[in-house]
This record gives structure tokens, C-alpha cells and sequence, in this order.
């Protein structure tokens, strides 16, 4: 098992990607740092635009991520709909 | 405890950097000169490139001009990084609803026939020739001597990206993927189209920096966007019902005008520094304009027909006239 | 009139292909080797650029209108950083000194990344590639500027940033972040990725920007929490553009392996010696800590580059050969360091300063096997003589490594007690190193290593060892800008500005 990683200022516009990434994957661990959430994950994680979207009642374009994100470990493969990181099992 | 640091007044030590108060003096310095002068690395440079050992890391003599200063080359608009992005940013969005309009209300749809095709045939493979300058400002970026100069180049580089994006999506709105399919085979086959792809290609061979500036951004610019843009998009083709392409390619339009204040006033200084650069530049002007607007004519027919001949001359004597005024007589 | 004709519902992969590989062509009427003429010399095999995956597909649109967003909330807060004496919000002037530190070495690093991307961005012959490295280099000029610009308000209260632009050319210390650079773009376009969007982007600068940007919102500095935070939403971007191109040098071709493998040892141990001043940094120079460097390696370097190095495996990459001697150093190299910049503290535009007993239990409970045991006692010592009103300054020439240009100042990975020597003869002249790592990097390329410029013989042959002349060379001013905190006019201004925002005189 290796871990993936997704980091994200703490702010208002994350506050609702990051419980989205929550709903998405049970088995993501979220730690809260000053200006700074850092969420893990094993080997996988997904983020998902339908859940973003349902949490902030508005459409969602999956690059605005690219505004508040700190820095990820993982592959990152993109589509229209969500982007995973993973790391080969 | 909250402290409110505003009412604490205190005397700052110093205005600005050293090399800003050498250069300027000790005042505060403007977001411009903090982001542009002297960032390059200058002196004791460690290695040299082991891809072209006879120069040096960032190396002022790989090209026929000679400036004593490189700095000197200022951008009058003053672009740093975030003026330039807030700037592209503000005609991006205008753009955006330029686009939108035209898929909203079919504008596209109502084109005329003829303009519609005329549009497609003359735009579309225009993308390939906005890529080429992408790669010649991405390399005056990376091998240009001093901040001042390059950084325009680079967001210059980007500007024709996002153009050949912009004539992509120009495409794809009015004609489908297949009209760019067919833009490109044009670009590759049609004999239309062969003196400007060979220009294009001849100037992706140059590594003097200066000279590709002077292929590229004076000579080919210079006279493809007037005579595109304006001449045939926002005159001919509007008079004809085109006005919804004119809306498509405003960007463009209004790029030219920007960027060509930037051009002309690179060029001014350097044919001011010295007989001999005015000298190169009049040799590069005058043979890399010949060439592009012979290059340009038959692109210029397939809008304007038996026309086109006059356009190119009257658009040649206008570049004429412009670089006149920068100190250059062709 | 219902002419319209559905158009297709193009995917983003699909739409992104049109915007961008799309665009370039064959040259026909020109050799493909003139116009990229650097491409092949390097010995990598590449068959089809096609099949290059882009990384985050971003069209020029998208890209002006999210970095704008960007920039309009980073300048609003150093505005208003500016504006409030924000500066007197930080914990401790102490803390400027990783700040200082930066400014003078690691911002000249994003400018050279810029200027390096620029060229790979035209080197490449795969349209995919040259995009996103051109998306690079233009990100890399906002970072060394949105760095200048947040760290000009303390340069005009406080001494050491003054003479950043000099210093990047001439102080001895920015010469390790300087080379590295410099040796990055004196290679080919592909080691270059290796060097910089790889090794640097993806496996090091984590542990560069993430702890330092914690460490800023730890002791109150917005400016800089705003710039690092503002920057690294593009690393994000960069670190991908990294890993594929790692992914696509090894899938092209089974030859390309041992090429890529040497270059990942090399850059590795490259980087690893630059983030020497960042351990120091952290362990020493922020008056409130977030997390030891032990801890940032634990997470940055053993978790996610050890995650990283078994993912690559599929392709036969062995981890750097590096990795174990890091590890070995890792409880080392902050304390070795930090004693190095204290006894050559008059050459420093910045301060340093003995740590104080509540800093010293701190690195104890952080390094239990070796602060106690190898550090401690040197600091006590250090700090009798400092009390004795002798205090230890070492104006002694430091012998720097031929390679990563650090002092000669570490250890043997398996004993803490013998320094780390090592030299190689070359065409008769000698060459030392801090390492084995450095050696071996010298061994492979000598013909390059021998042009580097040291900057402290420098100083002894072109200066005849003059150490004012030399200080007014660097623009350093002696007195302001080195020696120990303790006593400094940054100490003093901060106080007393501080006292005055806190009380009514
Ligand atoms: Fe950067
Ligand atoms: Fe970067
Ligand atoms: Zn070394």
C-alpha cells in the first residue's frame, strides 16, 4: 500500500471540495494544519465534479481546483467528470 | 492580543534594492522594475551548455545586435507577470462572450455561405502559422539576453498559443472538426498556402534571437494581422454579413494594436544604440517583410481575389511608414 | 431556418488534442534536425511523441482566468501586508533569516527554471510537451516575481535583502542553489526534465515549499504564506508535468533506462545537498516551530518519494543511489550546517544565532540520537566562549565541494564522528567533495565540474583575501547585514517597533 495525496488551502471555496473528497473516499484521513489541509489516501484517491457540485449547488468546472491546491502524490488522470490520483498496486 | 500595527509610524531604512537605486535611484520601485530588471543571472556563471559549448548559459553574443544595456529594451505597457495575466485574463472574458453570443443567437448559422467558407479557408490554417510564432517567441524567451527584453516574449508566446486556440474553436464553431482537418491539409498541400508555411518553417531555423523578433513579430505580424484582421475580417467580410466573424477574431484585432507598441518601441531603442544595429535591422526588416508579403498574397486572394495585389502593396507601404518612424528607412 | 447541424460533443481529452498537438506539423521544407537541432545528442530514444499523456489540460482560456483569480487575491494581501506594518505581525525578527536566505537563492531558482523551461519549451519536438513546459516557464517568471514583490516591504525595514540581485552572482553560499541550476541547464532538454521537473519538481520540492510555507503561517508571515501557497497551486501542475515525463522517456524505449537511471542519481543527490539550508532552516530559524526536518522527510521523502520509487519499479527504476546515505543524514545535516553558517557568520547576509536552552531541549526531543550525544556539547561550548566575550568566529577559508559548492562540513554517513572528506586527482590538479554522492557526480561528467566557480578561492585570488573588499563585492554591509542575531539593528528596530505598537509611547 502506498499513500496519495491531495493538499488544498483551507478556505471557504475548499471547505465543500473537501467534504465532497470526504464522501467520495471513506477511507481518506483529513488533517487540518494552519492554512493548510493535507488529505490521504490509500493508493487511491477520486474527486468527484457531481459531489463538489452537490455540495455548493452551482455547476462545477473540476479546474478550479488548480486555484486553492497546495500540492498531490500520485498519478493523476483527468477526465470531464473527476480526477484520481493513484499510485500502481 | 490584537495589536493594531497601522498606527505604528516608522521610518523604513531603505526604498528600494540596491541594483533598483543603482538603476533608478533610492525611491520606491514599481512592481515592474522589481520584477524585470537585473533578475537574470549576470556573472560567474558555472558551466557552459553542453548542448552548444561555444556559448555561454545566458549569452548576449548569439545575436548581430549589440546593446550595451539589455535593460534598455522596455516594454511600454509595463507588463509583469500579473498585469500581463489580469490584461489577458479581461479579453478573455470579453471573447468568451463574443463566442457565446454567436452560438446563442446562430449567428454562425446565418452567415452567408461564401463568407462562412471564405472565413473558414482563410482562418483556420491560420493556426498552424500562430503555433509557428509561438515556437519563435518561446525561443527569444529562453535564449533572449535580459528580463526586460524576454518576458514579453514569453507572454507573447502564450498570446499565440491561446490564438491558435481561439482560430481552433473559430473552427470548430463554424465548420466542425473536419473544417479544421481541412485547414490543416491546406496548410500542408495547398499550393495558397506553401510560401507561407516555407516562411514559417525558414524562421524556425534562425537561433539569433533578435533576427527571429524581427521575422516573426515585426515583419510577419506586421503584416499578416493588418491585413487579415482588419483589412479583410473587419472590413470586406463584415460588409459582406460577416460581422459574427469579425466578433470571433476581436482578440486578435485588439492584440495587434497592444502588442505592436511593444514591437515598434524594441526596435526604436535598438536602432538608436548604434549605426551598425540600425544597419542589421534595416538588412533583417527589409528582406524578412519582402518575403512575407510575397508570402502573404495568395492567402490574401483566396478573401480578396484580383484585389489582393493592391492590398498587399497599400499594406506594405503602411509597414513602411510605421517602421519609419521607429528609425529604420527601408 | 433549421439548418443547424448537431455538432460533435468533443471530450476534454479529445478537445485538448485539437487546441494544442494539433496545431504542429511536419516541416517539410526544412530537416526536422534544424529546427530541433539539441534534441537527439543526449542518446534518448523517443518513437512517437503521440503518445506523450498530457498532464492537467489547461487551454490559454482556462489558464488566464484562474491564474488571474490567483494573482488578484496575492497582490490584495501583500497590498494590505504593506500597507498594515504586517511585518510586526511575525513572530520574531529571528525569523526573517529563512526569509533572507530564500530571497537570495532559491528565488534566482525560479527565474532559472523560467529561463529553462523557455528552452525545452522549444527543444521538444512533441507539441504536447512543448505546451505544458511553456505553461511552466511563464509560471516559473510569476513565482522569482510574486517573490520579490511580497518580500520588498520587509527589504525596507529590514538589513540582508537588500542585495539579493549581488548576491545570487557572488556570495559563496547562494553558489549551491546557483549551480544546481546552472548544471540543469547546461544539460540537454532531457536531463533538464529529470533534473528540474522531476528530481526538483516532484520528489523535492515538497519538502522545500510546504514545511517553509507552514513555518511562515506559524509565525505570522502572511506575505509569505500568500506567495508560497500562491506558487505551489501551480507546482501541482509542474510535478505532474514531472512524473510524465519520467513515464514517457522510460516507456519509449528499454535503452532510455540507464541513461534516465544515472541522471535520477545524480539529481537526486543534487537536490538533496541544496535542501541542506532548508533542514536548517527549519530546525533552527524559526522561533516557532511547525515540524522538524526528521519529521518533513519522514512524510515528503520516506512516504511519498518511497511511494513514488515503487510505482516507478514497473519500469525497472531502482531508487537513487543516494537514497541511504540521505537517510543516514537526515539526523545530521541541519545541526552540522547551522554550526557551519554560525562560525562563518561576518560572511552571511543574515544572521544566525546560538540556540537557547528551550531551542536546544526542542532539537533534543526531535534528534534523540544524536543532538544530545553529537550537537549539544558543541553548542555549549560555543556558547561559553560567546558568554566569555570571545566568541568563536571562523574567518578561516572554508574548503568548498567541487560539486555541490557546500562548505566541507558533514560527516561519514556511518560515523558522526569523522568529517567527510573526499578528492579526486584530475589532469593533475586536485578536487574535493563533501561526499560520495558529490565524487561520483564529478567522476561521471569531470569535464564539466572542473568549469565550476568556487566562489571562496575567488575571493582569496582576485581580492587578495582583502575580506572588506570583498564584503563591498557582494554587497554586504558588515556591522548590518552578518554576524549574530543577538545585538543586530533587526533586533533592535523589531523590538522597539514592536513595543511601540503595544503600548502608548
Ligand atoms: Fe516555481
Ligand atoms: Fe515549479
Ligand atoms: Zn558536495
Amino acid at each position: 500500500m502506498s499513500t496519495v495525496f491531495i493538499a488544498l488551502q483551507a478556505n471557504e471555496e475548499t471547505r465543500p471540495i473537501i467534504e465532497a473528497i470526504e464522501i467520495d473516499n471513506p477511507l481518506a484521513v483529513v488533517n487540518r494544519q494552519p492554512a493548510m489541509v493535507k488529505i490521504d489516501a490509500p493508493n487511491r484517491l477520486v474527486i468527484r465534479k457531481e459531489t463538489i457540485e452537490e455540495q455548493i449547488g452551482r455547476e462545477f468546472d473540476l479546474q478550479e481546483l488548480h486555484i486553492n491546491l497546495i500540492t498531490l502524490g500520485g498519478n493523476v488522470t483527468e477526465d470531464d467528470d473527476s480526477l484520481t490520483l493513484s499510485w500502481a498496486e | 492580543m490584537q495589536i493594531d500595527l497601522r498606527t505604528v509610524s516608522i521610518q523604513p531604512l531603505r526604498q528600494t534594492f540596491d541594483h533598483l537605486a543603482r538603476r533608478f535611484g533610492d525611491k520606491p520601485a514599481s512592481r515592474y522594475q522589481e520584477g524585470g530588471y537585473d533578475i537574470q543571472a549576470a556573472e560567474n556563471l558555472h558551466y557552459k551548455p553542453t548542448w552548444d559549448p561555444d556559448q555561454e548559459l545566458y549569452d548576449a553574443k548569439i545575436t548581430k545586435i549589440v546593446m550595451q544595456d539589455w535593460y534598455a529594451l522596455k516594454d511600454p505597457r509595463q507588463f509583469y507577470y500579473s498585469t500581463y495575466t489580469l490584461a489577458r485574463a479581461r479579453q478573455q472574458d470579453a471573447t468568451e462572450s463574443n463566442f457565446a453570443f454567436v452560438e446563442s443567437r446562430g449567428l454562425a448559422d446565418m452567415l452567408p455561405p461564401a463568407v462562412r467558407e471564405t472565413a473558414l479557408k482563410l482562418l483556420v490554417p491560420l493556426r498552424h502559422a500562430a503555433w509557428g510564432a509561438n515556437q519563435n517567441n518561446t525561443l527569444i524567451c529562453g535564449y533572449g539576453y535580459s528580463t526586460i527584453f524576454t518576458q514579453p516574449c514569453m507572454y507573447h508566446a502564450m498570446d499565440n498559443l491561446g490564438i491558435a486556440q481561439y482560430l481552433s474553436r473559430l473552427g470548430l464553431l463554424l465548420g466542425d472538426t473536419e473544417a479544421l482537418d481541412e485547414g490543416k491539409a491546406a496548410w500542408l498541400e495547398d499550393s495558397a498556402w506553401q510560401p507561407l508555411r516555407r516562411y514559417v518553417e525558414d524562421t524556425l531555423v534562425l537561433r539569433d534571437p533578435f533576427e527571429a523578433f524581427v521575422a516573426q513579430n515585426v515583419a510577419l505580424d506586421g503584416l499578416l494581422y493588418p491585413l487579415v484582421y482588419a483589412r479583410i475580417v473587419d472590413d470586406t467580410l463584415s460588409a459582406q454579413g460577416g460581422s459574427a466573424v469579425a466578433m470571433l477574431t476581436q482578440f486578435m484585432t485588439d492584440w495587434f494594436d497592444e502588442t505592436k507598441k511593444w514591437v515598434d518601441a524594441v526596435l526604436k531603442v535598438a536602432a538608436a544604440e548604434s549605426d551598425n544595429n540600425r544597419a542589421v535591422l534595416q538588412d533583417w526588416i527589409r528582406a524578412w517583410s519582402t518575403r512575407a508579403a510575397s508570402a502573404l498574397l495568395p492567402v490574401v486572394e483566396i478573401a480578396l481575389g484580383a484585389q489582393a495585389d493592391d492590398a498587399v502593396g497599400e499594406q506594405l507601404a503602411d509597414f513602411r511608414a510605421r517602421i519609419q518612424k521607429t528609425g529604420i528607412t527601408l | 431556418m433549421d439548418m443547424k447541424v448537431a455538432k460533435k460533443k468533443l471530450g476534454l481529452k479529445e478537445k485538448y488534442r485539437l487546441m494544442t498537438r494539433d496545431l504542429g506539423w511536419e516541416p517539410t521544407y526544412r530537416a526536422k534536425d534544424e529546427v530541433f537541432p539539441y534534441v537527439n545528442y543526449e542518446g534518448i530514444k523517443v518513437h512517437d511523441w503521440d503518445k506523450w499523456e498530457d498532464p492537467f489540460r489547461l487551454t490559454m482560456d482556462s489558464y488566464w482566468k484562474y491564474q488571474a483569480e490567483k494573482e488578484r487575491k496575492f497582490y490584495a494581501i501583500i497590498d494590505a501586508h504593506a500597507q498594515n506594518n504586517g511585518h510586526l505581525n511575525i513572530t520574531d525578527a529571528r525569523y526573517l533569516s529563512a526569509l533572507k536566505i530564500f530571497l537570495q537563492a532559491i528565488s534566482p531558482g525560479e527565474y532559472a527554471a523560467h529561463k529553462g523551461f523557455a528552452r525545452v519549451g522549444r527543444e521538444f519536438p512533441g507539441v504536447g510537451t512543448q505546451v505544458a513546459c511553456q505553461m511552466q516557464a511563464i509560471d516559473e517568471i510569476r513565482h522569482a516575481q510574486t517573490q520579490i514583490h511580497a518580500l520588498s516591504n520587509y527589504n525596507k525595514y529590514y538589513d540582508g535583502f537588500h542585495a539579493f540581485a549581488d548576491a545570487r552572482d557572488r556570495i559563496w553560499y547562494t553558489s549551491v542553489a546557483r549551480s544546481f541550476f546552472d548544471d540543469a541547464m547546461s544539460a540537454g532538454p532531457f536531463e533538464f526534465m529529470i533534473a528540474i521537473g522531476f528530481s526538483f519538481e516532484y520528489v523535492l520540492t515538497n519538502l522545500l515549499f510546504v514545511p517553509f510555507m507552514s513555518g511562515a503561517a506559524y509565525n505570522g508571515d502572511m506575505a509569505t504564506v500568500t506567495f508560497g501557497f500562491s506558487a505551489q497551486s501551480d507546482e501541482a501542475r509542474h510535478m505532474t508535468l514531472g512524473l510524465e515525463c519520467i513515464k514517457f522517456m522510460l516507456e519509449q524505449d528499454p535503452d532510455n533506462l540507464p541513461i534516465v537511471q544515472g541522471w535520477l542519481d545524480k539529481w537526486f543527490w543534487r537536490g538533496f545537498r541544496v535542501l541542506g539550508l532548508v533542514s536548517t532552516m527549519m530546525d533552527y530559524m524559526l522561533p516557532k516551530r511547525v515540524m522538524s526536518w526528521r519529521e518533513a522527510w519522514e512524510i515528503y521523502g520516506v512516504e511519498n518519494g518511497g511511494a513514488l520509487f515503487k510505482d516507478l519499479a514497473r519500469y525497472g527504476v531502482r531508487p537513487p543511489k543516494g537514497w541511504d546515505d540521505a537517510e543516514k543524514a537526515i539526523d545530521h545535516m541541519s545541526h552540522q550546517f547551522m554550526l557551519g553558517l554560525y562560525q562563518w557568520s561576518f560572511g552571511t547576509s543574515f544572521h544566525s544565532w546560538i540556540p537557547s536552552d528551550e531551542d536546544m531541549d526542542w532539537l533534543s526531543a526531535k534528534y534523540p540520537t544524536t543532538f544530545d550525544k553529537y550537537y549539544r556539547p558543541r553548542w555549549d561550548h560555543i556558547r561559553k566562549l560567546a558568554v566569555a566575550g570571545t566568541p568563536f568566529k571562523n574567518f578561516g577559508l572554508a574548503k568548498l565541494c567541487q560539486t555541490c559548492q557546500l562548505p566541507v562540513v558533514f560527516t561519514e554517513p556511518d560515523d558522526a564522528t569523522m568529517s567527510c572528506h573526499r578528492e579526486t586527482e584530475y589532469k593533475g590538479e586536485k578536487y574535493h567533495f563533501c561526499s560520495d554522492g558529490c565524487q561520483h557526480i564529478f567522476d561521471n561528467e569531470p569535464e564539466k565540474y572542473v568549469q565550476a566557480w568556487l566562489p571562496m578561492p575567488s575571493l582569496f585570488q582576485e581580492l587578495n583575501g582583502d575580506i572588506g573588499a570583498w564584503m563591498n563585492w557582494v554587497g554586504l554591509r558588515d556591522g548590518e547585514d552578518n554576524g549574530d542575531y543577538s545585538g543586530s539593528r533587526d533586533q533592535r528596530n523589531f523590538d522597539q517597533w514592536r513595543g511601540m505598537a503595544t503600548s502608548n509611547t
